[in-house]
């Protein structure tokens, strides 16, 4: 499984996991945006770029979340496909995500992610892979 | 929660007691079985709380409280700046001034009853809803700041509502303090074209009868009575006030290090009242509540457009807006102090006593309306707050049900499809966007509200007037 939903009381967590660093952020995006949409139904038809800054790498998940989903809702998009590059010290993103225009009927949104959240905010590596997860409020 | 971590102060009162760097005590308003339902990690969070600079009398939560964002969902926690005092972003949340708006029709159950389909369907077709919706008002980026300024004041000056609307909203339709500098272009762009719009989730649209009333004279100050038909909105600041969340997290998470403040939980990011972060953010969150304001008062113009149209022998009138998500600044007494206080209530609802000057004057003898909206197909309730609310609990109250079950456990449980049957069965009619939001927000996933508001009844902090059932339900 490269990336899941947990139960948080009121709302949902996420986790990606990763060999890498940034495949784990990437798998956290997935995560997340499968809270909203079944990934199946969303095809990669336009990539939007994404730079992200923030003073920890756990932080930056946030930022990297929180990014995607304003720019999600300000083009109108679901994304479902991402690929970071993520500087050294783990405080600074690029990165690419892919999807296509919200349809309301083929894509049947659950709910809407309001923000990804510090709850339960854990970057980090077990077992020989990645781990990148958080609370999202809906 | 286990019972003996408490102190039990009265039939619905327990105390988390004093201890590490707790500043003041914790406190739950709620029976003992809700107590026992209630997740450990409220008790933490109130504790955590309970130990930011400036709190006052002690860290609250009411009985819906569950985990939340460093604050519970359900808390409530004052801050006096003059002692140092926070602004956190925990207490408030990325749903600004999320909240209930409900308004009188002076129609009966049995008039609406027999139209009740066709009612429904031309509020679903009329007041957008759901991912993706958008509104019927498309601003530019002034006139966004004129709505992060004016609020419900605004949207009547542009023609929606009338002038006395805003005698029945908090702050009077307008929230002081917004400044629409401190407001991201990433957040107001977001909310170009969502204002009148009810968005997703947990947020509604019903319309709803008096099914039983407790308090017949506050009953007949608020204008209604057995039999009556209003209808209630519950949405927020929309995608505007989620920005701000998002921005100021980061901005009040290095504040709090700047400032020294220990924090044990992220979520608590805060700053000082008195400091330039903290006050920025405090006019930020004051702009949301402006836009949140704005947004209940374009979709309440949208009811009366509906009713003219399917109904015009209904007068669409307010009986009062609430809040839930905010920071206010209130004058309580403190160990008999006249104090300014920042109130921060996280998903619980301001409900003021009898003579307080924020209630509007016809309401002032018998205090603020407290509108607890419950789930999907159960009942709602509305309650007036009460002067032991006031001594107890900063004059708050309960904000909903609370929920039960996760959303991933509802999915698993439910289906959409089934629930909108069962309800029809039942006399309620479900126009919903997405059957998998209707399963995330099933009657089951949620605590039962008799017993919440049983709870804040029996408490005092606010006192039962009226029961309400649905009819109809409208969800994004």
């Amino acid at each position: 499984m490269e990336y899941e939903t947990f139960d948080h009381e009121a709302d949902v967590g996420i986790r990606g996991y990763g060999r890498t660093l940034e495949e784990a952020f990437e798998n956290a995006a997935k995560a997340m945006f499968s809270v909203m949409v079944d990934l199946r139904r969303v095809r990669p038809l336009k990539e939007f770029h994404v730079v992200a800054e923030a003073p920890d790498t756990e932080t930056l998940l946030v930022e990297w979340l929180n990014q995607l989903l304003a720019l999600a809702h300000l083009e109108g998009y679901l994304f479902a496909d991402f690929s970071v590059k993520i500087s050294e010290d783990g405080t600074r993103l690029e990165g690419y995500a892919r999807g296509e225009p919200v349809d309301r009927h083929r894509h049947e949104i659950a709910v809407e992610v309001k923000g990804a959240t510090y709850a339960m905010l854990e970057v980090g590596k077990e077992g020989g892979r990645y781990r990148a997860q958080c609370v999202v409020d809906v | 929660m286990e019972l003996n971590s408490l102190v039990r102060k009265g039939e619905y009162e327990w105390e988390i007691p004093k201890r590490g760097d707790m500043r003041v005590p914790g406190r739950i308003f709620a029976s003992r079985r809700l107590i026992e339902e209630m997740d450990d990690k409220v008790r933490e969070q109130i504790s955590n709380v309970a130990s930011l600079p400036g709190i006052q009398k002690a860290s609250l939560a009411m009985p819906d409280a569950h985990w939340g964002y460093g604050f519970p969902i359900g808390g409530v926690g004052a801050f006096d700046p003059e002692e140092g005092g926070v602004i956190c972003m925990g207490g408030i949340g990325f749903d600004i001034s999320c909240g209930v708006r409900t308004l009188r029709t002076g129609l009966s159950v049995e008039e609406v009853k027999p139209r009740i389909d066709e009612l429904a369907e031309a509020l679903f077709r009329k007041v957008p809803a759901g991912l993706g919706s958008r509104g019927k008002l498309h601003l530019s980026m002034s006139e966004i700041d004129d709505v992060l300024r004016g609020g419900a004041v605004w949207a009547v000056e542009q023609g929606y509502g009338y002038q006395e609307d805003l005698e029945y909203i908090e702050e009077k339709g307008r929230m002081p303090g917004a400044k629409p500098e401190n407001v991201s272009s990433t957040a107001k762009k977001r909310q170009l074209h969502e204002v009148g719009t009810l968005g997703s989730g947990n947020h509604y649209l019903e319309v709803q009868y008096v099914s039983e009333v407790y308090d017949a004279e506050a009953a007949r100050t608020y204008g209604i009575d057995k039999g009556s038909v209003v209808i209630s909105v519950h949405c927020g600041s929309r995608a505007l006030g989620h920005q701000i969340g998002m921005d100021y997290i980061k901005e009040l998470y290095k504040a709090a290090k700047k400032y020294g403040i220990p924090i044990k939980d992220r979520e608590l990011a805060c700053a000082p009242i008195k400091s330039p972060e903290g006050e920025r953010y405090f006019s930020a969150v004051a702009a949301g509540i402006n836009c949140a304001l704005a947004n209940r008062q374009v979709i309440a113009h949208l009811v009366r457009e509906v009713f003219q149209e399917v109904m015009p022998e209904a007068k669409v009138e307010m009986l009062y807006d609430i809040s839930h998500n905010t920071c206010k600044v209130e004058e309580h007494r403190v160990d008999g102090v006249r104090k300014t206080l920042y109130v921060h209530r996280k998903g619980s609802t301001r409900a003021l006593g009898p003579g307080r000057n924020e209630v509007p004057r016809a309401y002032r003898k018998v205090g603020q309306p407290v509108l607890i909206g419950g789930t999907m197909g159960t009942c709602s309730f509305i309650l007036r707050g009460t002067e032991e609310g006031l001594e107890k609990a900063f004059g708050s109250a309960c904000h909903g049900a609370g929920r039960a079950k996760s959303r991933r456990q509802a999915k698993r449980t439910y289906r959409g499809e089934r629930i909108i049957q069962e309800l029809r069965r039942k006399g309620i009619v479900i126009k919903a966007h997405s059957y998998a939001g209707v399963a995330e927000e099933a009657p089951g996933a949620y605590k039962d509200v008799v017993e919440v508001v049983n709870a804040v009844h029996s408490a005092g902090l606010a006192r039962k007037v009226v029961q309400l059932k649905p009819l109809a339900c409208i969800k994004g």
